[in-house]
């Protein structure tokens, strides 16, 4: 963990937004403590890059804006979704330098020149990502609200089980994953809700776009 | 046409196209990125963010908004100071807000702000300082049940039902079960946050709203802000899931428009995920009492059921989780009753299955208390109270294959292999049962129309103010469309989701597909009928294949038919049947559990639902729509639990962390459902039912029953938690 977010700090303006836990914080907090804190704090816009889905990106940015925000609200990617602003549902998920992340849980600014793949930047012009057509194929959505976020978890997920990291449930750390079990996937894909449930369609596609990829 | 009589065989019968499991149409949409939600529609807009009161019951005295309006960035903040007047109404007629100091449930918006960016909406929202005068209210229902009321719901059933004399017959019964379930309070959590975009032309206002029902929002929207209707449009082509909690027009949609006028420019706000539980609707708990009253042989001959639920004081809603016990069983002497308590927290409204949702995790409980009392299978005693016609109503069913359902799941489960006593069945640390509900719920059928167009480039576009909120709308539509007119389904665009379009019941109360799909196949037999004029065939006769329209050895292309393009409408009103005939669907549920022989943990091992639901319109989304529903019914039977503080009356895990839905962990691969043939002539003409929501209708209490086939724990408080479960565990030696 960071340290610099738990020492005992007074919990003011100020240090919610340095700790870079913005969202979390403040709406958490009862109403009337931030009030009678004069806004202070610098909101000079930030000057970053993002390489995107391969196109780069300057964004004048407000150091409040998440990655998620950043996407969505800036670059007009709408693709990767809100649904709790708070790392709790994994709709936000994309892949930053090829690793998943919740894009609503960081800030636009802590990525200054690293590589974002969105959902819209996994197929390649015509051609669906394997993940994408196994998603259309097994049904593996209703309404599509947590789809982007499935999508690119899973794309990080298999990156990560290729690399040998183990889950919760791996029964054996020493010996490298040959393939994921169900459990396997399910398990590490709990990070990302579907309220329509279609989890099992959702097993069935990783599982097939994972056979294509090896 | 009203739907009076049976229809008789139809072009659909052929299913060529029809009732295949064919990937969705918008499917590539949604997993590019492409499908847009109401919240992504335009990037100009100003940024709302809704202040909630922190009281649940009381008077505001001062609200202070000054350090927000001065906050970089900020345009407006409306208060119930500068909000305009608004029209009145129940939660569904109207949707008035900040309509003055009176705060009547916690969380209610006491002030909007609206700035330039997000981070500077918020930011501000949390400047605006309000000072309440708080009173004390009734929050919890347990501790309220002496206030309870009969409810009036204009458009529910009525609260009470009686046939014969269940107090003499139950009294007499040789065979009794009394016993109470408690259901909690549980929240929707649609993935996507309630969301809106407002902008006006002029008197001309546009939504962008997350909404299941366009043309009722449209009305409310209107009274509301005191327009004419013909002057509010709901788009909506997208909705990232609904389960019931955006079928009534909510705050965002209210606030988005009164900024967006007095701005001048476009105004959106998304709700937090935070602001959700509190600022729209939720499912009350509710406390239930079953008795069932048989003879030495399981025959039922008094059955009651006993409903209390709470909601907003002002409101009459209420849990009608006695409703699938008027129906359900045979016997002669029935009491149904409702009864509501008025509270004082945010409004109780429809969430996935009102009512059989929750009566069946109290009645299909009890079911199996009173088998094993009688020493009786499960099934065996359901299919000894199998009703001939309604027992309440005395009309005929318009389809039941309940017996059937639950005969071919037993077959398929292996439930044959259970052991009848608790406790006997071990997997290692895990204690292993299985158990079985029966499932119904209601198939209403509900007005709506529908425009159907065939261009001379041969693309059919279909279009309705209906909406998809992942049911699978588009695909099934098209689906229609395409075997009616003989044309393959990359022929036939549909367009939905704006009012603009005919009037469509929207999705909700598992009528979306019924009511859409008939005004769609009225308008395909309208067109045909057209076609058929023009290329000089008996439109009763000629047949429509391969983009051609066909009699005898003639066949003719409709592209030569359609001139610069020929329009047809439909239109399907739900006629007598309703009342004539009693509607439901069926299925049967059946759970494998294992729990922690030590923790009392549970986990679902296997899962299946099999269902008669008239005919399937698309075997795929059909059957993701019947798991989807058999996993929130296992949410609702282990995790759901909305918490109230009845202290201060607010709902304390109110967000995804805290308040537990199921994940991919908790749900096993090994889960299926099937449908079984069934063409209900008297439905619609469709000949289908809806199957939204009849998933999840007996889902929970077949796994409430495995849990006590499992380890003997008879948990009668939902949601079924290990703390509960680990003092009936048997004593390990
Ligand atoms: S929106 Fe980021 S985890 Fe939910
Ligand atoms: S598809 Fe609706 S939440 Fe997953």
């Amino acid at each position: 963990m960071d340290e610099s977010i738990f020492p005992n700090v007074e919990v003011t303006r100020r240090t919610v937004i340095e700790t870079g836990t913005t969202a979390l914080l403040l709406s958490s907090l009862p109403h009337g403590v931030l009030a009678s804190e004069p806004d202070q704090a610098d909101r000079t816009p930030a000057s970053i890059e993002l390489l995107v889905n391969g196109h780069a990106h300057t964004l004048a940015l407000d150091p409040r804006t998440t990655l998620l925000d950043a996407l969505r609200e800036h670059l007009t990617l709408t693709g990767t979704k809100k649904g709790c602003d708070h790392g709790q549902c994994g709709a936000c998920t994309v892949l930053v330098d090829g690793r998943r992340v919740n894009s609503c849980l960081t800030l636009a600014v802590m990525h200054d020149g690293q590589s974002i793949t969105t959902v819209e930047g996994l197929a390649f012009d015509q051609d669906l990502h394997p993940m994408q057509a196994a998603f259309v194929e097994h049904d593996g959505y209703q309404c599509g609200y947590c789809t982007s976020g499935q999508i690119c978890s899973a794309v990080g997920m298999l990156a990560e089980s290729r690399e040998g990291m183990p889950s919760y449930v791996t029964a054996d750390l020493i010996q490298p994953l040959t393939e994921l079990s169900d459990n396997e996937i399910r398990e590490r894909m709990s990070g990302n809700i579907c309220r329509c449930a279609a989890y099992p369609n959702i097993v069935a596609a990783i599982k097939q776009a994972m056979g294509e990829q090896t | 046409m009203d739907m009076n009589a049976p229809v008789g065989a139809n072009a659909l019968d052929a299913e060529r196209i029809v009732g295949k499991p064919l990937d969705r149409i918008d499917g590539r949409l949604k997993v590019t990125g492409g499908a847009r939600y109401a919240y992504e529609m335009q990037q100009d807009a100003l940024y709302g963010f809704v202040v909630e009161a922190s009281i649940a019951k009381g008077k505001i005295t001062s609200i202070d908004t000054l350090a927000a309006e001065r906050s970089p960035g900020v345009k407006l903040v409306l208060t119930h100071r500068n909000a305009p007047k608004q029209g009145t109404g129940n939660h569904r007629e109207a949707h008035p807000v900040l309509t003055g100091p009176v705060v009547s449930s916690y969380g209610e918006p006491v002030a909007f702000v609206v700035a330039e960016t997000f981070e500077q909406a918020r930011a501000a929202a949390y400047l605006v300082d309000v000072k309440y005068d708080p009173k004390g209210g009734h929050f919890a229902l347990p501790q309220h049940l002496g206030l309870a009321r009969v409810p009036h719901q204009a458009d529910g059933a009525p609260a009470d039902s009686e046939v014969g004399n269940f107090s003499g017959a139950y009294a007499s019964a040789p065979v009794q079960i009394d016993v109470s379930y408690g259901t909690p309070l549980q929240s929707h959590a649609m993935m996507e946050p309630h969301a809106t975009l407002a902008m006006w032309d002029g008197d001309k206002l546009t939504l962008h709203t997350a909404n299941q029902m366009l043309n009722q929002g449209q009305r409310v929207i209107a009274r509301t802000l005191n327009i004419p209707i013909g002057n509010v449009r709901l788009v909506s082509p997208f909705i990232g899931g609904g389960f019931g909690g955006k079928l009534w027009v909510n705050a965002d949609a209210i606030l988005a428009a009164i900024a967006a006028r007095y701005l001048k420019r476009p105004v959106k706000v998304a709700l937090t995920r935070q602001q959700i539980f509190h600022v729209t609707t939720h499912r009350s708990d509710t406390i239930q009492r079953v008795r069932l009253g048989t003879d030495r042989d399981g025959r039922i001959v008094a059955i009651g059921h006993d409903v209390f639920s709470g909601n907003l004081r002002s409101e009459q809603v209420y849990e009608a989780a006695a409703l699938q016990t008027r129906s359900l069983y045979a016997g002669s002497n029935r009491l149904t009753r409702h009864r509501l308590v008025p509270l004082d927290i945010p409004v109780a409204s429809s969430m996935r299955a009102p009512g059989e949702a929750v009566g069946l995790l109290a009645l299909e409980c009890a079911m199996d208390e009173l088998a094993e009392k009688l020493k009786l299978d499960p099934i065996e005693l359901r299919i000894r109270n199998e009703p001939a016609e309604d027992p309440e109503r005395h009309v005929p069913y318009s389809s039941r294959h309940l017996v059937a359902c639950m005969q071919e799941g037993a077959r398929r489960f292996g439930w044959n292999r259970r052991n009848p006593v608790p406790g006997q069945v071990r997997d290692g640390q895990w204690l292993v049962g299985i158990g079985m509900s029966a499932g119904t719920r209601g198939n209403p059928l509900r007005f709506s129309k529908a425009n159907l167009r065939l261009d001379p480039d041969g693309v059919a576009t279909v279009r309705m103010a209906m909406t998809d909120i992942g049911t699978g709308t588009y695909t099934i539509l098209a689906q229609i469309a395409a075997e009616m007119l003989g044309l393959p389904l990359e022929r036939v665009q549909v367009d939905l989701g704006d009012t603009i379009f005919p009037e469509a019941a929207g999705s909700g109360g598992s009528f979306g597909a019924a009511s859409s799909g008939s005004a769609l196949f009225e308008a395909c037999q309208a067109l045909r009928q057209k076609l058929a004029t023009r290329a000089g065939m008996d439109p009763e006769t000629a047949r429509f294949a391969d983009g051609r329209v066909a009699t005898g050895e003639r066949s003719i292309n409709l592209t030569e038919l359609v001139g610069s393009g020929i329009e047809a409408e439909g239109e399907i009103s739900p006629g007598r049947n309703n009342q004539d005939l009693s509607q439901q669907s069926y299925g049967a549920h059946f759970a494998e559990i294992g729990v922690d022989q030590d923790t009392g943990e549970v986990r679902v091992r296997r899962m299946l639902g099999v269902f008669a639901a008239g005919r399937v319109l698309n075997a795929k989304t059909a059957r993701s729509q019947a798991i989807g529903g058999m996993v929130f019914g296992a949410g609702a039977a282990l995790h759901e639990d909305l918490v109230l503080d009845p202290r201060f009356g607010y709902f304390v895990n109110h967000d995804l962390a805290e308040y537990h839905v199921p994940v991919h962990a908790d749900i096993p691969p090994n889960i299926d459902a099937i449908f079984l043939p069934e063409l209900d002539e008297r439905s619609n003409p469709l000949k289908s039912k809806g199957i939204g929501e009849l998933g999840i209708c007996g889902a929970g209490a077949a796994i409430a029953n495995a849990i006590y086939n499992a380890c003997g724990a008879r948990i009668r408080s939902y949601p079924i938690t290990l703390d509960k479960i680990l003092t009936d565990l048997p004593k390990q030696s």
